[in-house]
């Protein structure tokens, strides 16, 4: 009773038998829509919620902190750990961050190969995400419609470096796989048979009666409170933020490739729920057009065999499917990190939820943490 | 007693208005067990349709295509551990499922298959039945009082309060119906199920064709409503899994768990039975008008024994297509048994003696079926209706409708 994170308990002189007070509900952690082990503490008047409460690090495994007891290399597989639904981009990430620390860049065919892995990722992660969100708000159908398409994605992940979710597919300093025999022709077989697939989705839910109702106006947030929550991603582009990592700080070859950022107007779960339909679409087009350049060479750089960079420290951060995942290492000069500090796009975002649910009804905190994409990985950490 | 069955096959009303008891008590357990086996097969048919729309295989492994699946879980169902929650208040608990199952097979006591197919005929039938269904939701508030937790306690009043707001739309869907019986021939309007048919029967048209479009809108109305009334997608708030996890009976398990399943599947069987009485014909066969005279009657009195026979076709394809593997053997065994039988019922059911007498069982079953195949097919396309969109539906969209149709019926009934 006197830990101070549940202030939401009822006064004394409010516990009575039969009262018309205010309910304090747990979501979570054992509940079907907090997608993984999140507790949300809800205090409901009724239907309406007057406040929500995040309880996390119930997937809490000190990531950050194993980091230091590990040599940069060997912390490597740890990070597809965090956001296991995007763990390609994770990866990305981290090699893109020890590189720069190292000052060593990773060769074009390694860095072409990146990007068409890390935007299948965001495809399976999009994916992950319409699918659940759909089924929290009640459609069931999508989810396996998703299911199916991400399936071939992550076939190709399993050709490619042998493991499906947890992918470990980059190194420091470049690749360690040449792409196998007929990669490229089994990625664009696969833009092929999924574009038509994104449209099925949308026919499903976009012009849904109940699905608009459900999504139009609910966990509304201005451009204003996400800048000041620090709040990335979808998230921040459907409140009309035009602010996208892969464009902002091109990384990898992004800078290369021709995309659009979709943006949307009102902040609401629809239009989130269009931002990332669209994004998809363009992930489709980036890969497309990687798919078509991507030049031949080598695939590792010139590292060192034992990665010890130079004293000093880096921040250095990708769009990762959810938002702005951030890298801040301190070297010590040895091989080991002084210090790695993960800025998790989920994290930030899940401090949105209070904000956005405040005042709106039970259902609505299910659509609103079903729309803020979060795993509970990355969260915790 | 050949002659006592015989003297009741040839009457023309129901055992229950004849006062025979026997043949009153043989029909109420025809129809228990008829409708728990309905509610198994539906069961089995909402995995397999729902799991094809979702491009996956469904129930599988129990039984050739997962047929012997239903009867597994409900033996999984009655062996569990009856579980009581220790804050539960005792007698509640025990008591709301058995309120629930009692409610939705006792408005099976109306429903008309036949003529004579039904236990009695009340001269408030339709009463009879709206009154009775919405006790089911008596049990379910007790259901989530006794809980005695937060969770069910919010599932048992989302519902009664769903209920007791789509009942009116319902009810005056079910009055515009019950008007159009009144401008019959004889000019006597009736509440009975029977005589609804029967006067759809004089009238040459099903209800949901009179007065277009207004039948159909009243028909509309209460298929609306009547999905809500049974906490079903899209407004299956009080069960509604991702927000409430199981509404009412989260804390319920094994027999009393499968008790609330089988009433809410009875409750689907019996409030489709009303829509299909009012408003398509009840057991009269479509299209009298269209393919009419003697030779269709024929043809139409054979669709029974060829759906069975159709049936027992596709079970014995499936025999022909299972794996050549020791291992299915018994499987394959199973299956031609299971065609033959359905071989066999096609092959009595062209039998001119129990051709004439099932044919009405047979389309009033047709029809409701239609209707389980809706809610399969809602529940596998829609999201899920928030609360207050919920109310709003039902007090601002859908009553409006049923008191604008039931005014523009009372008026064209006078005028036509």
């Amino acid at each position: 009773m006197t830990d101070p994170t549940f202030h939401l308990e009822l006064q004394e002189h409010e516990k009575t038998f039969l009262d018309s007070n205010e309910l304090i509900i747990n979501m979570g952690p054992q509940h079907p829509a907090t997608h993984g082990v999140l507790r949300v503490i809800l205090k409901l008047d009724g239907e309406k919620v007057l406040g929500t409460e995040c309880v996390i690090g119930y997937l809490h495994r000190g990531v950050e902190k194993i980091a230091e007891h590990r040599t940069y290399t060997m912390f490597n597989p740890y990070v597809d750990r965090m956001d296991y639904v995007a763990a390609v981009s994770n990866g990305l990430g981290y090699c893109e961050s020890v590189e720069k620390l190292l000052n060593v860049e990773a060769p074009p065919r390694a860095k072409y190969m990146r990007v068409i892995l890390a935007e299948l990722n965001r495809l399976a992660s999009h994916m992950l995400w319409l699918g659940t969100h759909a089924l929290d708000i009640g459609a069931i159908t999508p989810l396996f419609y998703t299911f199916r398409d991400r399936e071939e994605i992550l076939k190709i992940f399993e050709k490619y470096c042998g493991a499906r979710l947890t992918t470990h597919a980059f190194r420091i300093g470049g690749c360690l796989y040449e792409t196998y025999e007929g990669f490229e022709r089994e990625v664009k077989k696969f833009l092929d048979f999924v574009t038509p697939k994104i449209g099925e989705y949308e026919e499903l839910l976009t012009t849904n009666r109940i699905w608009v109702e459900r999504t139009k106006g609910v966990g509304t947030i201005s451009a204003k409170d996400c800048i000041a929550l620090g709040v990335t991603g979808p998230v921040l582009r459907a409140s009309g933020v035009k602010w996208d990592i892969r464009k902002a700080q091109p990384y990898a070859t992004y800078a290369d490739f021709d995309f659009e950022i979709p943006i949307g107007q009102r902040g609401d779960t629809y239009d989130r729920y269009i931002v990332r339909m669209e994004e998809m679409r363009q992930s489709l087009r980036i890969i497309a057009q990687a798919i078509d350049r991507i030049p031949e060479g080598p695939i590792m750089a010139k590292v060192p065999k034992v990665i010890k960079p130079p004293v000093g420290e880096i921040y250095h951060s990708i769009e990762a499917p959810k938002g702005e995942l951030g890298y801040f290492i301190v070297s010590d000069g040895s091989t080991q990190p002084y210090r790695i500090r993960v800025r998790p796009p989920s994290f930030v975002n899940l401090q949105a939820l209070d904000l956005m649910v405040r005042d709106q009804l039970v259902a609505d905190v299910i659509a609103v943490i079903g729309t803020l994409d979060i795993v509970l990985g990355e969260v915790d950490r | 007693m050949v002659d006592y069955i015989k003297s009741y096959l040839e009457s023309t009303t129901t055992p229950g208005q004849a006062g025979n008891m026997f043949w009153a008590a043989v029909y109420i357990l025809l129809i228990f067990l008829g409708l728990s086996v309905a509610v198994i097969a539906m069961n089995w048919l909402e995995r397999k349709i729902l799991a094809h729309m979702q491009v996956r295989l469904g129930p599988m492994r129990v039984g050739p295509h997962g047929l012997l699946q239903p009867i597994a879980d409900a033996i999984k169902l009655l062996i569990k551990e009856d579980i009581m929650p220790s804050q539960a208040d005792g007698f509640v608990f025990w008591v709301a499922p058995i309120v629930v199952v009692i409610t939705a097979f006792t408005v099976f006591i109306v429903v008309p298959f036949g003529p004579t197919h039904a236990v009695t005929d009340m001269n408030i039938g339709v009463l009879f039945m709206l009154g009775v269904s919405s006790l089911s939701v008596l049990g379910i508030v007790m259901a989530g009082w006794a809980s005695n937790s937060h969770y069910p306690l919010m599932g048992a009043l989302r519902s009664s309060a769903q209920m007791v707001s789509y009942e009116i739309a319902m009810g005056l869907a079910v009055v515009s119906a019950v008007l159009m019986t009144s401008l019959n021939a004889t000019g006597t309007g009736t509440l009975s199920m029977i005589g609804i048919v029967q006067s759809q029967q004089a009238q040459q048209v099903w209800f949901a064709f009179k007065f277009f479009p207004l039948g159909l809108i009243a028909f509309f109305v209460f298929a609306v409503a009547m999905v809500a009334e049974t906490n079903r997608a899209p407004f299956d708030l009080p069960e509604a899994e991702s927000e409430l996890t199981a509404g009412f009976h989260t804390e319920y398990s094994g027999f009393r768990w499968s008790l609330f399943f089988l009433a809410e599947y009875s409750a689907m069987i019996a409030v489709s039975s009303i829509a299909v009485t009012l408003w398509l014909g009840g057991w009269l066969r479509p299209f009298p008008h269209l393919l009419g005279g003697s030779t269709w009657d024929l043809v139409f009195s054979l669709l029974p024994g060829i759906t069975f026979l159709l049936l027992g076709l596709m079970a014995f394809v499936g025999v022909f297509r299972m794996p050549k593997h020791p291992y299915f053997r018994v499987q394959t065994i199973g299956l031609a048994g299971f065609g033959m039988v359905l071989g066999l019922i096609g092959l009595l059911l062209f039998l001119p003696e129990v051709r004439n007498r099932i044919q009405d069982i047979f389309w009033f079953s047709a029809k409701v079926a239609f209707f389980m195949y809706l809610y399969i097919w809602y529940r596998g396309t829609f999201p899920r209706y928030r609360f207050d969109q919920l109310m709003k539906v039902g007090w601002k969209a859908l009553l409006p409708v049923g008191i604008g149709v039931l005014v523009l019926t009372a008026v064209a009934g006078v005028l036509l």
